[in-house]
């Protein structure tokens, strides 16, 4: 039972951070419509760049945290304006394709510039809690904690301010809400600058935990896709839902039958379901492309 | 005779040129390079069959190339057989795990069966580095013998040692991958491939089941894409899990677009000169990837098309210039 608990625990804490990259990820997936594949790898940038700030530049960790997402809010506009808006209105998997381009370039110019080993964020929060037999690592609790408070603060965002109308308007419809003088490109950029931002701060909260490494980011961005589509698309509940079952597949599998295939067990969960249902568990019924 | 010849005097100069090639190039480094580039032209042509004439991204492609890599791999090193008799099963291999993953992947349109590729490709990966006992897990699989030698009555044996006897096998197989390609091409079954790359809806209206097609392009591509594993392990001599990457997709995926999509010599001439230019690019060392990437997009947005894209833009407009003459 103690195990079953344990295991439960990590399984929310991974769900958790999983939740606010794929939040990111339906937002500029379901809502702009571009599959944007290099989504993990802004995730790994935003884990490096946080490194930095506290290893280089001796920032506290939460200074750090907050400028990351910043410093990523804004890579993310560059990404939008330089990479998808050419690309708008192209028909097909030219912006997929063009994703695949950027998430090559961002991983290697990491390699070159930092190489290709791992590195680990000092622990901010080294303490440990026993709760009846349960090990909780501060830092583990913290990210729970983060991760109820961002999905609050984008719910509220988007929903309670005129801002986060305009993202719901363009993803009703791009033609009216231009119609009724929303900036369409402000939009998009803006979007895009949330889902990079939530993905730096998901990447900080872990990067205590685990190691960070170029390669970090490739699977990450894989299973935000694989949640995005469990959810649905551009569904916040969606996401949330996805990310914690995605969470406790893996940690669940991985502590019971095999730690070397826990993604095995995701990715196979990901097909079955498109298997039953082509769009997705919560999705509507797409057009061709 | 004459008039088959005038249409189609390039091609066979092209085929002179590849049959002549290994007494020109005698280079060990570039025969090589060569002959991996005719390798990947075969797993291209097969990824342009889904992708270019179904329309559909499959990101699995570097997957079912591993799959037949390792079915050789683990029939000639592992179990002793043959090599003529493992490439054909370790293509049939990928083709019927490419059939029995297609049946529910192939529901999901678009965006959704790339990513339910991607996940694929990402699982014969896990497994083939887990797998110890089978796949030699991270080790991979090292000393995969030469293709067997054929024993022709008559005239003596057909071995395959050297350079030059590896590089006609490899372009024998591009011959035949092309030539099945061009049938496909030309076949009412090819034109519902491009029934289904137009308008899917349009094509299940008038009577074609769309799902049928999109399986048997899929399993067709899956096919070649395992033949084309296959001689790699044998060619190479050793494999590891980092041929079932997604990166090797995305490789694949580049020679396609970049030598122009929905074409037969866009594929083989991406594959044909993006190693040779990268091979150029060397002294960027770690550079080079980034500017690939940048490549990548640049020609995503501008061309589209590809190379072939491009040439016929400027055929066409030297055409209607004759005809204004």
């Amino acid at each position: 039972m103690e195990l079953f608990l344990q295991q439960v625990f990590n399984g929310i804490m991974l769900g958790s951070t999983y939740a606010i990259v794929a939040l990111g990820l339906t937002l500029v997936f379901g809502i702009l419509h571009v599959p944007n594949f290099a989504h993990g790898h802004m995730y790994m940038l935003g884990a490096y760049v946080c490194f930095f700030l506290i290893t280089i530049f001796g920032f506290a960790y939460w200074p750090a945290v907050a400028l990351a997402a910043i410093l990523l809010a804004v890579a993310g506009v560059i990404l939008e304006v330089l990479v998808f808006k050419p690309l708008r209105n192209d028909p097909g998997f030219n912006p997929l394709i063009a994703a695949l381009g950027a998430l090559i370039i961002l991983e290697n110019v990491v390699v070159v510039l930092w190489g290709p080993e791992g590195h680990r964020i000092p622990n901010p929060y080294p303490g440990i809690i026993d709760f009846f037999g349960i090990t909780m690592s501060v830092q583990r609790l913290l990210v729970i904690g983060m991760a109820a408070a961002m999905i609050i603060l984008l719910q509220l965002f988007i929903k309670k301010t005129t801002l986060g109308n305009t993202i719901e308007a363009v993803a009703q419809n791009k033609e009216g809400a231009t119609l009724v003088g929303i900036n369409v490109n402000f939009v998009s950029a803006m979007t895009f600058a949330i889902s990079t931002a939530l993905a730096a701060i998901a990447a900080c909260l872990v990067a205590p935990i685990f190691m960070i490494s170029p390669s970090m980011g490739a699977l990450v961005g894989m299973k935000a896709f694989v949640i995005v589509i469990l959810g649905g698309l551009g569904s916040i509940p969606g996401a949330i839902a996805g990310g914690m079952i995605l969470g406790l597949i893996e940690a669940i599998g991985g502590g019971y039958f095999s730690a070397a295939y826990k993604d095995v067990f995701g990715f196979g969960a990901l097909v079955l379901i498109l298997a039953i249902r082509p769009t997705g568990l919560f999705g509507k019924e797409i057009k061709g492309r | 005779m004459m008039n088959w010849l005038k249409g189609n005097w390039f091609y066979l100069l092209v085929l002179i040129i590849a049959l002549l090639a290994p007494v020109v190039i005698t280079n060990r480094y570039y025969s090589q390079v060569i002959t991996m580039s005719l390798l990947f032209a075969i797993a291209a042509l097969s990824l342009n069959l889904i992708l270019g004439y179904t329309g559909q991204l499959t990101l699995a492609h570097g997957g079912f190339f591993a799959l037949g890599a390792y079915g050789v791999a683990i029939m000639t090193y592992t179990l002793g057989w043959n090599f003529w008799l493992a490439l054909p099963l370790a293509a049939i291999f990928a083709a019927v795990v490419g059939f029995l993953v297609g049946m529910p992947t192939l529901r999901a349109r678009g965006s959704y069966f790339a990513i339910a590729t991607l996940c694929l490709g990402e699982i014969i990966y896990l497994i083939a580095g887990n797998w110890i006992e089978v796949t030699g897990g991270h080790n991979g699989i090292v000393g995969i013998p030469h293709p067997s030698p054929i024993p022709i009555p008559g005239i003596g044996v057909l071995t395959f040692e050297s350079q030059t006897s590896q590089y006609y096998m490899v372009l024998f197989f591009l011959l035949l991958t092309l030539f099945v390609m061009y049938r496909i091409r030309e076949s009412m079954r090819g034109r519902t491939f491009m029934a289904v790359l137009c308008n899917e809806d349009l094509a299940e209206s008038v009577g074609i089941n769309t799902f049928r097609t999109k399986l048997l392009s899929f399993v067709v591509a899956n096919f070649f894409a395992g033949l084309a594993g296959g001689i790699y392990a044998s060619l190479i001599g050793s494999i590891s899990p980092s041929v079932a990457t997604v990166g090797l997709t995305f490789n694949f995926l580049m020679y396609v677009l970049l030598g122009g999509v929905g074409t037969l010599a866009g594929p083989i001439i991406g594959a044909f000169f993006l190693p040779i230019l990268l091979e150029y690019l060397q002294f960027l060392q770690d550079y080079q990837m980034i500017l690939f990437g940048i490549l990548l997009i640049v020609v995503i947005i501008y061309f589209s098309s590809g190379f072939m894209g491009l040439y016929k833009k400027i055929s066409n407009r030297i055409k209607k210039s004759k005809v204004g003459a």
